[in-house]
């Protein structure tokens, strides 16, 4: 064995976590190498040295303040109930879906009541036609020549009064 | 009859809270050294602890006992430490340089909790505390990494495998990494080595 394959071995032979085959292998090497004779004793010498550092206790509050972090960790729920707590509206889409629709009910009572129904395009026409401002333009009915060959109209009253002088 | 880690942590899983706290009971000594090693704060360590307790009760519905307890366990805590040390790097480099140096400041507080011999004198005091302080300045040295992986195998004496997972790496990369530490800790404490030698 060489010795920079020693190194993956060396921890595990002081440690015994070598089979017997590779336990003598180890020993074989060691037995011929000064250096790693060294190394492995002088390994062995930091071992017992890591030993003597004390080991500390937790505080007599570290219980009490694991205990209590994990009494304020939320309960969880089952699949299904987080399930059900997504499918089903939370209270407040619920209520601001509410006052949405009676936001519309109130706008459109406010509003001028209903809308007036279309008016159908035959009446829409004769409307139009009524309205139309040449119907009213007396300039041009006076000047029409036909109109001017009727004989003129008869005032009412006139005609009241040439009764009367009978 | 004694339960096993993953019977324990199977009962968490199924609602008995009294379960949680023999786990709590079993491991929170080991735990609290291994982090107060990593990061040499007894506050911080506790708090990391604290922490790593936590995330084992959030995590007890999805628990699979696909590994070992202590792999789960140790992997958590060796991840909060490393990343506690990477955030407080800066701040610790701070206090160093400011911070006169006096023996308090230099074991910390672990001091109280020591046994203490039948009936030391002074000077035998002295010099325990100074080895002592040799060896901790020998591991606070090392590589975060290595001295992880130094505290699991010395400390928590869990196998290489195990180790390995913890550090997500393969079993030769974490003897290679043993290797160095132990190499780096030959060195650092050659002294006492010696000494150590000549017994």
């Amino acid at each position: 064995m060489s010795c920079e394959r020693m190194e993956s071995r060396i921890l595990a032979y002081m440690d015994g976590r070598l089979n017997e085959s590779e336990r003598a292998e180890v020993q074989k090497h060691l037995d011929a190498c000064a250096v790693c004779r060294v190394r492995a004793t002088e390994f062995s010498s930091v071992n017992d040295l890591l030993d003597e550092l004390p080991m500390i206790e937790p505080s007599p509050a570290f219980d009490v303040r694991v205990r209590a972090r994990i009494a304020a960790e939320p309960v969880k729920q089952s699949w299904w109930a987080q399930v059900w707590a997504t499918l089903s509206p939370s209270p407040r889409i619920a209520f601001a879906a509410s006052m949405l629709l009676l936001a519309t009910v109130l706008v459109s009572y406010r509003g001028g009541g209903p809308i007036a129904p279309p008016i159908p395009p035959d009446q829409a026409d004769a409307e139009m036609m009524q309205d139309l401002s040449v119907l009213e333009d007396h300039d041009t009915l006076s000047n029409f020549e036909p109109l001017k060959e009727l004989p003129p109209p008869v005032d009412p009253n006139s005609a009241d009064d040439d009764q009367q002088d009978m | 009859m004694t339960r096993s880690d993953v019977q324990l942590m199977l009962d968490v899983k199924a609602g008995d809270e009294q379960s949680f706290g023999l786990l709590l009971q079993r491991y929170r000594t080991p735990l609290v050294n291994f982090l107060y090693r990593m990061v040499r704060s007894r506050e911080q360590a506790e708090d990391l602890a604290q922490e790593v307790f936590i995330r084992v009760y959030r995590a007890r519905e999805e628990y699979v006992p696909s590994a070992k307890f202590t792999t789960w366990l140790f992997r958590i805590a060796t991840n909060l430490a490393l990343n506690s040390l990477r955030d407080h790097r800066h701040e610790k480099l701070e206090i160093s340089m400011d911070a006169p140096v006096t023996a308090d400041a230099e074991d910390g507080d672990e001091k109280p909790f020591e046994v203490a011999d039948k009936h030391p004198t002074i000077e035998q005091e002295l010099v325990e505390e100074d080895r002592k302080k040799m060896i901790r300045r020998a591991i606070e040295k090392l590589p975060e990494k290595q001295r992880a992986a130094v505290l699991l195998h010395k400390y928590q004496e869990l196998d290489y495998a195990e180790i390995a997972k913890i550090l997500s790496c393969s079993e030769s990369a974490l003897k290679s990494l043993l290797f160095r530490a132990y190499e780096t800790l030959r060195v650092e404490l050659a002294p006492l080595v010696a000494r150590h030698g000549t017994k």
